[in-house]
């Protein structure tokens, strides 16, 4: 056992260091911009000095004023509250990117603007994704971990200052990323758009989210490991493992911003695509899993509805997965044998997806009178739902003949929405109503109503959104293939175009109702926090009589 | 029962959680990809294949940069309509020195794998400026700054020894001529421009892409890229039935 606790608060541990770290990231910083004559490579290095001595001046003012306390018998709660709000504006963030893309295609005369480049479709969509993925879905991850880890585990985070320079250092890969993109700094990989020195940091952001997790289960004073830990620390590696050599690259320069990645063509096409789509299996997936083992059974009041199902279907999930990116390749010069594995374990995908979504939806039994009481119980079985939908379409739209229709069109963008902003997005926004009362010590959200317009409106907005994205994408699917009783081609590409002109105007009112209840609920937690607080933060159970292992 | 009780061993020790984690998320990566490094089949034999000109590659950095691939393809599937509309069906030899690949994945705009010659370059230069003053109903950006933009290629020749260091087989000679050649291709008066030949093969054109004559512009790169795509290989020299290129 370690030594006992100190009586009285000190500063967190590493502060110091961190301090010095960031005056000497800050100094190599200044003098990479100075010595640089690559003016993308300037601005970022420009930006990372900014954000390294305003984290100088923070913690400084912090030690040296005595605010910046460590309590080690009570739960690390700021860095968790830090997250929802970062969470919740890189939603609205994001989502008002997509708004404004999706306008620039149906309105194309209107939302270009032929003097600011940066502002162009190809610029604003890496933005997009990135946002509403890594900044949205990250933030969502990271806090609702830390929520977890230290709950389940009965033990405060571990690492001392180490989550809040986890917070810190991925909200700048964040701002690294999107002004890169805006810039034009991408490596040109889907999803994985960040240059080389922006992949290096978040690496090193996400070594330190790997070690303050795991550290935390190891001062755990529960014997088991809960099966939410199980999707969070699957997620955390798998994603440490595929960002390594998904973005494996060389450098033009040391002071240069771009790279050019180590694997080529069809190598580099699966390489892509194994790490595009198990971004959707361990990020979008397995993360979001562990929300909803957690804030489900919860916020209902019910156990987990099957351990066992938990148990199968967490291995099968996780094993399955990563065979499935050469979906994304058929009828390509992939060789063919890859792509029937990849179809083969797509389709088997089908099975240990509804486990889950079995799994969280049974969890309900006994408690399904609370769909009509609480919205935020509808909205995450609502969640559940769209996670059942759309792992039931991507196994379809994995069967070579189907995708021979469905790729390159509409129908993958609405099979991703349904995902990203019905399993993905509402999971997130209802561990939030949860998590707002719960870290501002107030009794509940501060408006139930205006929850409910949240659900409806956003709800409508998915649905519009996906009905259009499958009418336009099937469309123009079957208007590539027509041939004229003559045996000629019916359409040149560009009438395949025009003919989706109101289902763009449909998707882009679809992504403005979901934008608009992202803002109400905005406004709903600022009503929240602002309302008077019942009682101080909780503290830690005092710990067990043996040590675990 | 029991099988069930085994379980909580990863349960209570996280290392061993983790392990079994990594060992089941490695085994498909392992299976699929892998074996394409190593199967010579996996890439065709193919006659023209060559690495990207000077010019032609900072026209692709440029298309990388915009973003081209978010809405365009360079993948033409063996389907008959796309194969009539778009020409032969792309090989993986096609995109052997490409870092990163370009194949795409949403054909928002249509497929580019093949549009090499298929446009004149002021087609491309109207297109690329304004493209609603030659396709009205075109929902493309508008990249009229491409045109007004100077190319800067100072760091050209670290560019291609990065290319090197990845795998791409340009040569010293190729790296240590590679701002000449840049200047070549884009003059078409240019008295380098045997040299480039030299270096790159005949059918290599110099000319001057973005009909500016004054400057070397990222238009002029970016149409010399678009010029060149799917024209390298000689489809008269490949056999798609030979056992070589069954796959």
């Amino acid at each position: 056992m370690s030594a006992p606790p100190p009586s009285n608060d000190a500063a967190p541990p590493g502060a110091a260091v961190l301090l010095i770290i960031s005056v000497v990231s800050a100094f190599l910083a200044i003098m990479g911009a100075g010595l640089t004559s690559d003016p993308i490579f300037r601005l970022q290095a420009e930006t990372f000095a900014l954000a390294c001595v305003l984290a100088a001046f923070a913690l400084n003012a912090g030690l040296s004023s005595g605010t910046l306390l460590h309590h080690p018998d009570r739960y690390s709660d700021g860095v968790i509250k830090a997250g929802v709000i970062a969470t919740l504006f890189w939603a609205a963030a994001g989502l008002l990117v997509g708004v404004v893309i999706a306008a620039q295609l149906s309105w194309p005369r209107i939302f270009y603007f032929p003097e600011l480049g940066f502002l162009n479709f190809g610029r604003l969509r890496p933005l997009h994704t990135s946002a509403v993925i890594f900044a949205f879905g990250g933030n969502a991850l990271i806090a609702t971990s830390f929520w977890v880890v230290q709950r389940i585990c009965k033990a405060k985070l571990a690492g001392g200052i180490a989550p809040w320079f986890v917070f810190w250092g991925y909200q700048l890969f964040i701002v690294m990323a999107a002004t890169g993109y805006l810039m034009g700094a991408t490596s040109g990989k889907e999803y994985s758009e960040p240059e080389w020195y922006t992949d290096l940091w978040l690496t090193i952001v996400w070594v330190a989210y790997l070690l303050v997790f795991l550290g935390t289960i190891w001062k755990r004073k529960e014997p088991h490991i809960y099966v939410a830990n199980w999707f969070y620390l699957a997620m955390i590696v798998t994603i440490a493992l595929l960002h390594l050599v998904n973005n494996a690259a060389v450098p033009v320069g040391l002071l240069n911003h771009k790279s050019y990645g180590v694997f080529s063509g069809v190598q580099d096409a699966l390489v892509q695509w194994w790490y595009g789509h198990n971004a959707v299996g361990f990020f979008l997936t397995a993360g979001f899993l562990a929300m909803m083992y957690y804030f489900v059974p919860k916020r209902v009041e019910r156990p987990v509805f099957s351990y066992r199902l938990s148990i199968v279907h967490f291995w099968a999930l996780i094993f399955i997965y990563i065979w499935a990116g050469p979906h994304h390749l058929h009828y390509t010069a992939l060789p063919q044998w890859a792509q029937t594995l990849g179809m083969t374990f797509s389709i088997m995908l089908w099975m240990p997806s509804w486990g889950g979504m079995i799994n969280g939806l049974m969890t309900l039994s006994g408690a399904w009178d609370k769909l009509r009481t609480d919205p935020v119980v509808r909205m995450m079985v609502v969640s559940i739902a769209f996670y059942g939908m759309s792992t039931f379409e991507g196994p379809v739209m994995s069967i070579r003949a189907v995708n021979a229709l469905s790729h390159y069109t509409d129908w993958t963008i609405g099979h991703v929405h349904s995902g990203a902003l019905g399993w993905v997005g509402f999971i997130s926004f209802g561990a939030i109503y949860c998590l707002v009362p719960w870290l501002w010590k107030k009794k509940e959200m501060y408006s139930n109503t205006l929850i409910e317009w949240h659900f409806w409106i956003a709800t409508t907005g998915i649905l519009l959104y996906i009905a259009a994205m499958w009418v336009s994408g099937i469309m123009e699917g079957l208007m590539w293939r027509e041939y004229t009783p003559q045996g000629f081609l019916a359409y040149s590409f560009i009438e395949t175009v025009s003919a989706k002109h109101i289902e763009n105007i449909i998707r882009t009112v679809g992504g403005l109702m979901y934008l608009s209840g992202a803002l109400i609920m905005i406004v709903n937690v600022w009503r929240t926090i602002l309302m008077p607080s019942e009682a101080v933060s909780e503290q830690t159970p005092a710990p067990l009589a043996t040590a675990i292992a | 029962m029991s099988v069930w009780k085994h379980h909580a061993k990863f349960e209570r020790h996280s290392l061993l959680l983790i392990i079994g984690i990594l060992v089941v998320v490695s085994i498909g990566g392992l299976v699929e990809i892998a074996p394409l490094f190593w199967l010579q089949s996996t890439i065709e034999k193919v006659d023209g294949m060559r690495p990207y000109t000077p010019l032609e590659l900072a026209g692709r950095d440029i298309y990388v940069r915009e973003g081209c691939y978010l809405c365009h393809s360079q993948m033409i599937r063996p389907l008959r309509d796309e194969v009539e509309r778009y020409g032969h069906y792309s090989l993986a030899a096609e995109s052997m020195y490409d870092h990163p690949f370009q194949w795409g994945s949403k054909r928002t705009g249509p497929d580019l794998a093949r549009v090499g010659g298929k446009y004149s370059d002021s087609w491309h230069r109207d297109h690329l400026v304004d493209p609603r003053s030659v396709v009205p109903e075109s929902v493309m950006p508008p990249y009229k700054f491409l045109a007004e933009k100077e190319l800067d290629y100072r760091d050209i020749a670290e560019k291609m020894k990065a290319q090197h260091t990845v795998g791409v087989p340009y040569t010293a000679d190729e790296i240590a001529n590679a701002k000449k050649d840049l200047e070549a291709q884009a003059d078409p008066f240019s008295t380098d421009a045997v040299g480039l030949r030299a270096r790159y093969g005949a059918k290599v054109v110099n000319r001057d892409f973005d009909g500016d004559p004054d400057k070397v512009t990222e238009m002029d790169a970016a149409i010399a890229y678009l010029q060149m795509l799917g024209t390298l290989v000689d489809f008269k020299s490949y056999k798609a039935q030979a056992p070589e290129n069954q796959r």
